[in-house]
């Protein structure tokens, strides 16, 4: 297929330099490319389509009535990372695991980086993520979180950054799994020739992970979700699969003389680690929100106790609150004494006066967003906006300033993608996944989520978004 | 094994069974009808008689036409035993397990469903509808082979098993009765030859007609009776189905044969038991379509204990007393 009129235009593309010329280490995937028939690339996304379909690789959104599953989008032109690269993430990835996992057990501790007068002491407290009935719990090792996705973008100037952090239940790994399957499948002879680091290791570092939790020799290790309805069912399932453990929901447990048992054909057995994939404040309805179906009754007494271990641990959602977010450069370097490897995007704080002011004056520029949402829930980009939008916008800043942050709009790179018959730069960011067991383990790949509507900078699933696979290459 | 999962391998099976066997009542009405000498009005009420559902179906349909017979048993949503609602059914409680079984036996439910929801969505009539009946079984059986094939033999297996041959007894036992509801033309055909060429039609959509020539060589109503309840080694006949049924429960539970631990086994060995020791007489001597209607609710009863003894959520009891005060 013919690759000359593909335009990297104004923005950083991860595959080009500029006009014809591919970065080091994308020039054998483009010359594959442009040596396959026209229509080829075509059959082989078709194709790989298939696969997906027949292999029921879903996701759920929540309000859509088509049996609540759609296929995951997979663009089938991979993102490209060079090996030098990605030395410079993972290492920026440990540091920030590290210092976000000493603010957690600070935090629910002696407070130290708030006596120090390092984070406001009224930004924590009034944060939905801290939890009041985890002060003075002491999980496993004195980690809180041992599984984060940690949101990364490039922009224009070619430098990484560190859009958000997500400390508490990071959903997406079994996309870039499935991902990888499928395009071995459609690029065999692509992968013979790079030699791109394998992803298939992370449920066994999974496993690792939690089983370094426990004291016991042989841990009873299974994985709690909310059931075949959540959107992320489907990687509940594969993670359970690949790691042969078993996949609970709350109605499954009991809590029996304070220990935490599963219901069996034969009986109840007792469970050591959990890893749940159920928020925290439906957890256990005794010690959280008492409508919670999902939850266990008594769990959270268990596991005060030390009866069973959860990961992660109830409260992490304190560090990644988008305006905990804005501090985490200072927490770095509070924990560390380091300066931080991966930058923050420049953030704006709305509880802060002067930045609430900036703000709420330049809402054309910027993106805003809830501090406590995901999934791209609750976000404004200014530029694309109706006046009307950006009114409602300020309404709700100036009722609630805690609940928002704004950042510039980047221009996030692109990666040439399929559109009909040819290729056309699209958005992107990456999500790598961060494990912390006995030590930190980085995943050499992560979700590299693409925005499919042309101009569009939202790349979530639930808002039009796709996957791409990430090679990093060794 | 969580009670819960066990619950949907055994669900999971019984409605893949179900599906299967729905193709095959239709196949045999097909096959009857087909057979019936000219001028002879087709007769679809009474296959919906056999499925048990006959008061749902007149709920939603003025007749029982070809059509709409049809319609009910492979494609109707709200029926939710047609063979769709089979396949969605199916389909959820496999995604709820889909760690416990291997990967293949997952993406072979799901290509089943999806071959028949886009079968059903592009809409069944006469001219696809026997490609579509002989697909259903043939992906029922793949998926079977599959199961037999990468699922360790273990709980998990003999409680997927139990559900398919639990689900297949009731189901052979109804497509005996479809017989019994279809009218000849006249009393008198009774043994003729065109009865002949009907209990032939009913053996074939039991898969059964090869594997019954080679016991009795030639079609004799109470010899069909005799191969499809009591013969022990054809694996559609009831009497396999049970003998298998119940090596499963004591492998689920590991208690011996001729012995029970729970209502299940009590209740599964005394049916089998009851097979064992009949012949034909036994089975028609207050008519078959009684003996089989007698069947089916002690077959229910089993079932209830499956789930009873099983799958229900049970009270867990603490062991040691509660002493510990905050």
């Amino acid at each position: 297929m013919k690759l000359s009129a593909y335009d990297p235009g104004e923005f950083y593309d991860e595959l080009y330099e500029g006009q014809g010329q591919p970065r080091p280490g994308s020039t054998v995937l483009l010359r594959k490319l442009a040596s396959l028939p026209e229509g080829e690339l075509k059959k082989r996304q078709e194709a790989a389509e298939r696969v997906i379909l027949n292999m029921g690789m879903t996701f759920g959104v929540s309000g859509s009535d088509h049996g609540h599953e759609q296929i995951f989008p997979l663009d089938i032109v991979p993102r490209i990372v060079v090996s030098s690269e990605w030395e410079h993430i993972e290492s920026g990835l440990r540091q920030r695991m590290r210092a976000l996992n000493f603010f957690i057990d600070d935090v629910y501790h002696d407070q130290k980086i708030i006596k120090d007068g390092v984070v406001p002491s009224e930004l924590l407290h009034s944060g939905k993520g801290f939890l009041p009935p985890c002060i003075g719990l002491n999980p496993p090792r004195g980690i809180w979180c041992h599984i984060a996705g940690i949101d990364l973008v490039r922009i224009g100037d070619g430098r990484y950054y560190v859009l958000e952090d997500n400390a508490r239940c990071p959903s997406g790994v079994a996309y870039v799994l499935e991902a990888r399957q499928v395009m071995k499948r459609t690029f065999p002879e692509l992968f013979e020739t790079y030699r791109v680091r394998p992803v298939d290791g992370y449920p066994s570092h999974l496993l690792e992970t939690l089983r370094s939790l426990s004291d016991l020799p042989d841990p009873t290790i299974v994985i709690l979700t909310p059931g075949i309805f959540n959107s992320a069912y489907y990687e509940h399932s594969l993670l359970a699969q690949k790691m042969g453990i078993e996949l609970v929901e709350a109605s499954d447990l009991v809590v029996v003389d304070g220990f935490v048992h599963m219901r069996t054909t034969k009986g109840s057995q007792r469970v050591d680690v959990i890893y749940r994939r159920i928020n925290d404040d439906y957890l256990d309805p005794l010690a959280f929100r008492p409508d919670s179906v999902l939850g266990v009754p008594g769990l959270m007494e268990s596991y005060k106790r030390g009866r069973v271990a959860l990961a992660n641990a109830p409260g992490t959602g304190v560090s990644d609150d988008k305006a905990i977010y804005a501090y985490v450069p200072k927490i770095i370097n509070y924990y560390l004494a380091e300066e931080p490897i991966l930058p923050n995007v420049p953030t704006y704080v709305c509880s802060d006066r002067r930045d609430r002011t900036y703000v709420l004056e330049h809402l054309e520029q910027l993106v805003v967003k809830a501090t406590n949402e995901a999934g791209g829930y609750g976000m404004m980009i200014g530029p694309h906006a109706s006046k009307q939008e950006r009114e409602d916008c300020a309404r709700r800043i100036e009722a609630d300033p805690r609940n928002y942050i704004a950042q510039p709009t980047l221009a996030l790179s692109r990666v040439p993608t399929l559109v009909e018959d040819h290729l056309e730069g699209r958005h992107v960011d990456l999500r790598p996944y961060v494990l912390y067991g006995r030590d930190i383990y980085v995943l050499p790949g992560g979700m590299t989520r693409v925005a499919l509507r042309k101009g569009s900078l939202v790349v979530n699933s639930s808002q039009g978004g796709g996957n791409k696979d990430t090679w990093v290459l060794s | 094994m969580l009670s819960r999962v066990a619950s949907s391998i055994y669900w999971l099976n019984r409605y893949i069974e179900r599906a299967e066997n729905y193709a095959r009542f239709v196949e045999v009405n097909l096959n009857l009808t087909l057979d019936l000498p000219r001028g002879t009005a087709e007769q679809w009420e009474p296959l919906v008689a056999t499925t048990g559902d006959h008061e749902s179906f007149l709920h939603r349909y003025e007749k029982a036409t070809k059509e709409t017979v049809i319609q009910f048993l492979l494609a109707d949503a709200a029926n939710a035993n047609s063979i769709l609602s089979c396949l969605v059914a199916a389909r959820e409680n496999a995604r709820s397990v889909r760690e416990v079984i291997s990967a293949d036996m997952w993406e072979q439910v799901n290509r089943f469903y999806l071959m028949v929801r886009d079968a059903v969505s592009k809409g069944l009539s006469s001219h696809n509808l026997h490609p579509f009946l002989l697909d259903v079984k043939a992906n029922s059986h793949l998926f079977l082979g599959i199961t037999d094939a990468t699922m360790s033999h273990s709980e998990g297996w003999h409680f997927a098993r139990l559900g398919r041959l639990l689900e297949r007894a009731d189901k052979t036992s109804r497509i005996l009765d479809v017989k019994y509801f279809m009218l000849l033309p006249t009393v008198t055909e009774v043994g003729t030859p065109f009865d002949i060429i009907q209990w032939s039609a009913l053996l074939k959509s039991a898969s059964a007609l090869e594997m019954y020539y080679r016991r009795f060589g030639r079609i004799s109503p109470d010899d069909v009776a005799a191969f499809l309840v009591l013969d022990s080694t054809f694996p559609r006949a009831i009497r396999y189905c049970l003998i298998k049924s119940e090596d499963s429960l004591h492998a689920i539970s590991g208690s011996e044969h001729g012995a029970y631990q729970n209502q299940a086994e009590k209740r599964l060995g005394r049916l089998r038991a009851r097979l064992d020791f009949a012949d034909v007489e036994d089975c028609i001597a207050d008519g078959l379509h009684e003996f089989v209607d007698h069947f089916q609710v002690q077959l229910n009863d089993v079932g209830d204990s499956v789930v009873e003894t099983f799958f229900a959520p049970r009270p867990i009891h603490s062991t040691i007393p509660v002493m510990e005060t905050q």
